[in-house]
């Protein structure tokens, strides 16, 4: 039994979970899981052990004595029943409103929004996520999909809109989840601590893809953090090599502007994700498929073949004009 | 149950069934970019026109890259006419037939109308003609879209109190 138990463990990946917390209102989380876990264990097994003795007994008995015996009632047993009924009643309402208190208690610590001052916007789409940091003017700011950087020990808050359906957002190691409901902004404040890849999911069902609607989580040390920031303001630069020139273009004249942004390029759509770092990102299509040049290329000739009823049409582009667009999206770091 | 009584369920039952076809979905759509490399001989899309008329998803489909593709820009949301022409009317200079507007959207027109054969796939054209034909009512009711929250773009008008000048000695606490 034991084995078993630790065989699951084992199973679990910590690092997805909600039982690694890195934040305060995560770790909160923590304790009441594990309040509520071992509380229902220790009662489960008390109610087990009782049930035994029961039975037991009840069996023993039944054993040596008639049925009309059995009928008749004993004054004694009676009234130690009706103490045993009293006493376990009593210790279960005991028991319901500690979890109670403990779980309002803990309900009102997630809900609280610390001051932070470090502002992003996340907005959900089907299927991926938008995140943008805010700078004091337009170029200042960064526009980025499904990765979330976040500084260690600087609380950030998380304004949070969904563009189409409601989702949730779900960041296990760092908070609970948080609804994103079309046309109503919620805030989120993350205090991670500890840095660290951590993964988010959308947590509320939201459409075909649902399933494949993941964010990459990034806590880094502030100076990191910065350094990313910074190197994701940079415009993209005009590419040298031929085939990336080529790429380039067909990237502004062909589908590909019609719904994405590349900042410094020509393209400037909003519809779909921004592009303008994308070779950067651990993941392509919201955790659809690893980032390499290979995947890329599989995901540009066929987006429905990895991701079906997501809103990225087939482009219809040649062999060659694949290559060309691949080698321009690669240098976009 | 009695026999008529089953026979008006049975009758009830495959006029529901009538109602499904008006949802049908598919994933794979062909590639085809229309006016792409052969403009001048550019090939009769195969894709019936009524599989993308008579069909809800597809009418809403179009609905959605009608912003998408920023047609809204020029025909404003729900086409109501702007820098390009209205499209809830029933003047329609270059044809109003399904077959003239796809034709439009993959050409391109003088004065402004862009070519968007070269961008757009043909199945998400024929959504977008569904969704214009919507525009002027003339698709089946039950297909048509319904209206798009977007349309009320910006604020809501703010509340505005008059402010009434407050008496001396009155509404005041010692």
């Amino acid at each position: 039994m034991a084995l078993g138990l630790a065989a699951l463990a084992n199973a679990c990946d910590y690092r997805r979970g909600a039982l690694d917390p890195i934040s305060p209102e995560a770790l909160t989380i923590d304790i009441l899981w594990w309040v509520f876990f071992w509380t229902s264990l220790f009662v489960l097994t008390g109610v087990l052990i009782a049930l035994a003795f029961a039975l037991y007994r009840g069996h023993a008995r039944g054993k040596s004595s008639d049925t009309r015996a059995e009928l008749t009632p004993d004054a004694a047993l009676e009234r130690r029943t009706e103490r045993a009924v009293l006493a376990a009643s009593a210790l279960s309402v005991v028991i319901l409103v500690a979890l109670l208190v403990g779980s309002v208690f803990g309900g009102r610590a997630l809900f609280r929004t610390p001051q932070a001052p470090l502002h992003a916007k996340v907005i959900a789409h089907q299927w991926w996520w938008e995140i943008q940091y805010q700078g004091k003017t337009d170029s200042d700011s960064v526009a980025t999909a499904n990765e979330l950087h976040l500084p260690a020990g600087v609380p950030v808050d998380l304004e949070l809109h969904a563009a189409d359906v409601i989702h949730s957002l779900w960041l296990p190691n760092l908070h609970g989840k948080r609804d994103l409901i079309p046309g109503h902004t919620s805030h989120l404040v993350l205090r991670p601590t500890r840095p660290g890849r951590y993964d988010g999911h959308c947590a509320e069902f939201c459409g075909l893809q649902h399933a494949r609607m993941e964010l990459s989580v990034t806590v880094e040390p502030p100076e990191v953090f910065s350094r990313w920031l910074t190197e994701q303001r940079r415009p993209a630069a005009a590419p040298a090599a031929p085939d990336a020139r080529r790429g380039a273009e067909l990237f502004a004249r062909g589908p590909c502007a019609l719904c994405h942004n590349v900042v410094g390029s020509e393209a400037s759509a909003s519809a779909g994700p921004d592009l303008t770092h994308v070779a950067s990102r651990p993941f392509l299509a919201a955790g659809a498929l690893p980032n390499s040049p290979l995947n890329l290329r599989n995901w540009l000739s066929d987006p429905q073949a990895f991701k079906p009823g997501a809103q990225m049409p087939p482009t219809g582009l040649r062999a060659d004009e694949l290559d060309d667009l691949v080698a321009y999206l690669e240098t976009l770091r | 149950m009695t026999g008529r009584s089953s026979l008006l369920a049975g009758l009830a039952l495959a006029l529901a069934l009538t109602a499904c076809r008006r949802e049908e979905r598919r994933f794979s759509e062909p590639q085809v970019l229309v006016a792409r490399r052969e403009r001048a001989v550019a090939p009769p899309s195969s894709e019936p026109v009524a599989a993308f008329v008579d069909n809800a998803w597809s009418v809403s489909e179009g609905q959605r890259l009608f912003g998408w593709y920023n047609c809204a820009g020029c025909h404003s949301l729900a086409g109501g006419g702007g820098m390009g022409p209205p499209l809830r009317d029933a003047t329609w200079i270059y044809g109003g037939s399904p077959e003239e507007i796809h034709r439009t959207i993959v050409e391109g027109r003088p004065n402004g109308m862009p070519e968007f054969g070269s961008r757009v796939p043909d199945y998400q054209i024929w959504q977008l003609v569904a969704y214009v034909l919507s525009l002027s009512g003339r698709l089946r009711q039950d297909v048509e879209p319904g209206r798009p929250e977007a349309i009320a773009l910006g604020q809501p008008p703010a509340m505005t109190y008059e402010k009434k000048p407050v008496p001396a000695n009155k509404g005041t606490h010692p």
